[in-house]
């Protein structure tokens, strides 16, 4: 086996089975774990605590208790999360962050209180307004307020220099990722669009720092094979998250390979790079405010559609592909502006709408086809 | 010689006077803002901003039955038919431009506010970019506390204060503070008015059927910063004042038998079929969330105390805030039942209905039931249904009537 082989099939075995490798990075690491919701928590004050901070974006699971709280006219990844919170199985968790980007995550932060007491939640507000001085202040309290939570959990104080190894780290890994996202440009085939995503999703469940040194491995290894040939489907793909799993084996079946995206769950957590100057809490909230074109930030211009164009321009690629998790209204009102920039540049478009529990995919693949077909 | 109106007739003048003015002003080359429900207006009165209301008009569309235009037109745009159906009207009347309900003219600038929900931001991000037109937007972080904590107020005052510069170059003048003052005392004043008003419907019988409050409320939208608006407002209340003093009911042909709240927003496009069948049975209902939505308070002058209040409304509570809130207008009014609308446009209040009812029911004992529907778009509401879960609320309701249980 090859060491890339060797490497892909360990983090694709991790992003498939999150149970065991949370409880593996726990045991590794003898720390315990703290489940941050979509779309950004503070991961660095978690970590700088002794936390290890795990992602939870949902997952496949039947829906029967969650019903007592949420519609089913709610986002799939809010009920599942809800639900496996009901069931029991966040128990190992010592408490979850939960953000209120949406309307959505509003109601399931103040429902979790009732309905999983037995995990305590953290809720962070991130301000809208983060380009004015007072909604930079704002995100440096509310940092500072989860920071004094996390302390009295672990009964100890979080020191500056805790804070800032944990930025550097969580840097570091930024960097790796889209240093990684660059590099497999040119291994379509090895790292296919199922594996891109497994890839970088196995880093939600793992050590940032163990993660770290395996993706810089994996970056290696690759560069010693020759650029793979590709006479697929080049494409920029955008959304919540890049699942259910099936539909990326559509893609991978139909040649298409994602070559940059801008999905929450996975670009759009480390394109941005910190600004030099500054606390490690200053560091975290600059992020925030430089990152441009997300769904859950408010922003004037609304500069996703153009940088979507020019995503597709820079990697050379086809078409933008629009994964729309069913019921997300802030991507939703997203959409109609996307489309039209996209359109008006004279980029095909395909639009998939999905969503986390859904166990029919012949329409889907149907359309991919068709698509992949169009192009070729 | 003039003959006195009545509150009604006048909502109906006040309203017809405020598109008007609103076209007019357009006409005239004056700018005119779109503004969302809850927000602080103070600041666009104080510099004579025309402002009309995109949740006011989209209600109005929908209660003529004309939203269907509409939203095929946005979801034509590629909107999807899961979001807020307001949002959906009011992006297809962008295009179209006219309404058989009447017309509103187009923004030059956005004012948005995040208390009533994030679905706001989003929709009139999309407005701004579309119209090519400034936006200023007011984020009032979620209260997942029960009181709005200290750090809240400071971001939401610097965001007063930025929204005033910003508002001057836009308006190119001054900001009177002396005039931002009376202004905030007359709107103080009208949502004295409008609470004192609907807190009349805790009489027995209540002088008020909560179904007109639904037309006031477009006043209290409108309104608030103007001298007319407090005038509604108290005559109205004298109207109700007199007519409970004399102990008469919310209708003529009909006695009131149970006292209801109902939970969300008007089922507009089906307002008179949610209405006759809940009158059908003498069921009334005596108030909702929405009075005490309006009841924007502070003292004059007090930046602070103005963030407090727009910040504090039901929406952006914590689900203890709802229980307690609810809890106390079961007791304050008497209620024998609650209709909780599951009003697929809004699932800021959906996705806490739930809970909210078990606790309330756990609190007060007394009977509620959920029925689908929305706020504009025709197609979710089932009148079998409603009919239905209300026939089993006026069981309960009965039920408990009868036992003597759970009764105020």
């Amino acid at each position: 086996m090859t060491e890339v082989k060797k490497l892909i099939d360990r983090l694709e075995e991790a992003a498939l089975n999150p149970a065991k490798t949370i409880s593996e990075s726990m045991k590794q690491t003898r720390k315990k774990a703290i489940g941050c919701f979509p779309i950004y928590t503070p991961e660095e004050i978690v970590y700088a605590a002794g936390y290890l901070p795990v992602g939870m974006w949902g997952g496949k699971t039947d829906i029967s208790l969650a019903d007592r709280y949420l519609q089913r006219f709610c986002c799939s990844i809010m009920r599942t999360n809800l639900e496996l919170g009901m069931k029991g199985t966040y128990n190992l968790l010592r408490a979850v962050i939960i953000p209120t980007f949406c309307d959505t995550l509003k109601c399931v932060c103040e429902n979790w209180k009732v309905a999983v007491p037995q995990v305590p939640v953290i809720p962070i507000v991130y301000p809208q307004n983060r380009l004015l001085d007072a909604g930079f202040r704002y995100m440096i309290d509310e940092f500072e307020r989860v920071r004094k939570i996390l302390e009295e959990l672990k009964g100890s104080a979080i020191t500056e220099e805790d804070l800032k190894q944990a930025f550097a780290l969580y840097e570091k890994y930024r960097k790796t990722m889209r240093n990684f996202v660059e590099v497999v440009k040119d291994y379509p085939v090895t790292v296919n669009a199922r594996t891109r995503h497994l890839i970088i999703k196995a880093g939600y469940f793992m050590d940032k720092k163990i993660y770290t040194e395996i993706i810089r491995s994996l970056i290696d290894a690759l560069k010693k094979m020759p650029p793979e040939k590709f006479d697929g489907v080049k494409i920029v793909a955008t959304g919540l998250i890049g699942e259910p799993i099936e539909l990326l084996d559509i893609f991978a079946e139909n040649n298409v390979a994602v070559v940059a995206d801008d999905f929450a769950q996975e670009s759009r957590q480390f394109r941005t790079p910190a600004r030099r100057k500054g606390s490690p809490l200053e560091k975290m909230a600059y992020r925030v405010v430089d990152q441009r074109g997300c769904t859950f930030l408010y922003e004037e211009q609304k500069t996703k559609g153009s940088m979507l164009v020019d995503m597709v321009k820079k990697n050379n690629a086809q078409a933008v592909a629009v994964v729309m998790m069913k019921f997300c209204d802030p991507e939703e009102f997203d959409y109609p502006i996307i489309k039209e920039e996209i359109e008006a540049a004279g980029i095909p478009l395909l639009y998939l709408e999905i969503d986390l529990q859904m166990d029919s995919f012949e329409q889907i693949r149907t359309r991919v086809q068709s698509f992949a077909e169009m192009l070729c | 010689m003039e003959t006195k109106l009545t509150s009604k007739q006048m909502l109906n003048e006040l309203l017809d006077r405020h598109y008007k003015t609103a076209l007019e002003a357009k006409a005239e080359g004056k700018p005119v803002a779109w503004a969302t429900s809850i927000c602080p207006q103070e600041l666009l009165e104080t510099l004579d901003i025309d402002v009309v209301y995109p949740e006011n008009h989209a209600a109005a569309i929908g209660a003529r039955k004309c939203a269907p235009e509409f939203i095929e037109q946005a979801e034509g745009k590629g909107y999807s038919s899961d979001i807020c159906s307001y949002a959906r009207v009011n992006m297809g009347y962008t295009d179209i431009r006219h309404s058989e309900a009447g017309d509103i003219p187009m923004p030059d600038l956005i004012f948005c506010c995040t208390n009533i929900c994030n679905t706001v931001l989003k929709w009139y991000e999309n407005l701004a970019k579309n119209l090519r037109i400034p936006l200023i937007m007011f984020d009032m972080p979620f209260n997942h506390t029960y009181e709005v904590p200290d750090h809240s107020i400071a971001y939401m005052r610097g965001q007063i204060e930025h929204a005033i510069v910003e508002l001057e170059k836009f308006a190119k003048k001054k900001f009177d503070y002396d005039k931002f003052g009376e202004i905030m005392e007359i709107s103080n004043q009208t949502c004295e008015w409008w609470k004192k008003a609907t807190d009349l419907a805790k009489a027995k019988p209540s002088p008020l059927n909560g179904f007109d409050m639904f037309n006031y409320m477009a006043m209290i939208v409108c309104m608030r910063g103007k001298k007319e608006g407090r005038e509604i407002f108290k005559l109205w209340y004298e109207e109700l004042k007199e007519k409970a003093e004399n102990g008469i009911g919310p209708w003529k042909d009909q006695e009131e038998k149970y006292r209801i709240m109902w939970d969300g927003i008007a089922c507009w496009p089906h307002l008179s079929v949610t209405y006759k069948l809940l009158k059908k049975y003498g069921v009334n209902m005596v108030t909702s969330t929405y009075p005490e939505s309006w009841n924007v308070r502070y003292e004059k002058n007090d930046i602070n105390g103005m963030a407090r209040a727009y910040s504090s409304n039901y929406a952006n509570r914590n689900l203890d805030y709802d229980e307690q809130n609810v809890t106390k207008l079961v007791d304050d009014f008497s209620l024998d039942g609650i209709v909780f609308h599951n009003n697929r446009s809004c699932k800021l209040m959906d996705f806490r209905t739930f809970e909210v009812q078990r606790r309330v029911e756990r609190s007060t004992g007394i009977p509620s039931v959920i029925f689908d529907g929305d706020q504009t778009d025709p197609r979710i509401f089932s009148e079998a249904q409603y009919e239905t879960r209300i026939q089993a609320l006026i069981e309960m309701m009965e039920n408990n009537k009868l036992a003597g249980r759970n009764q105020r």
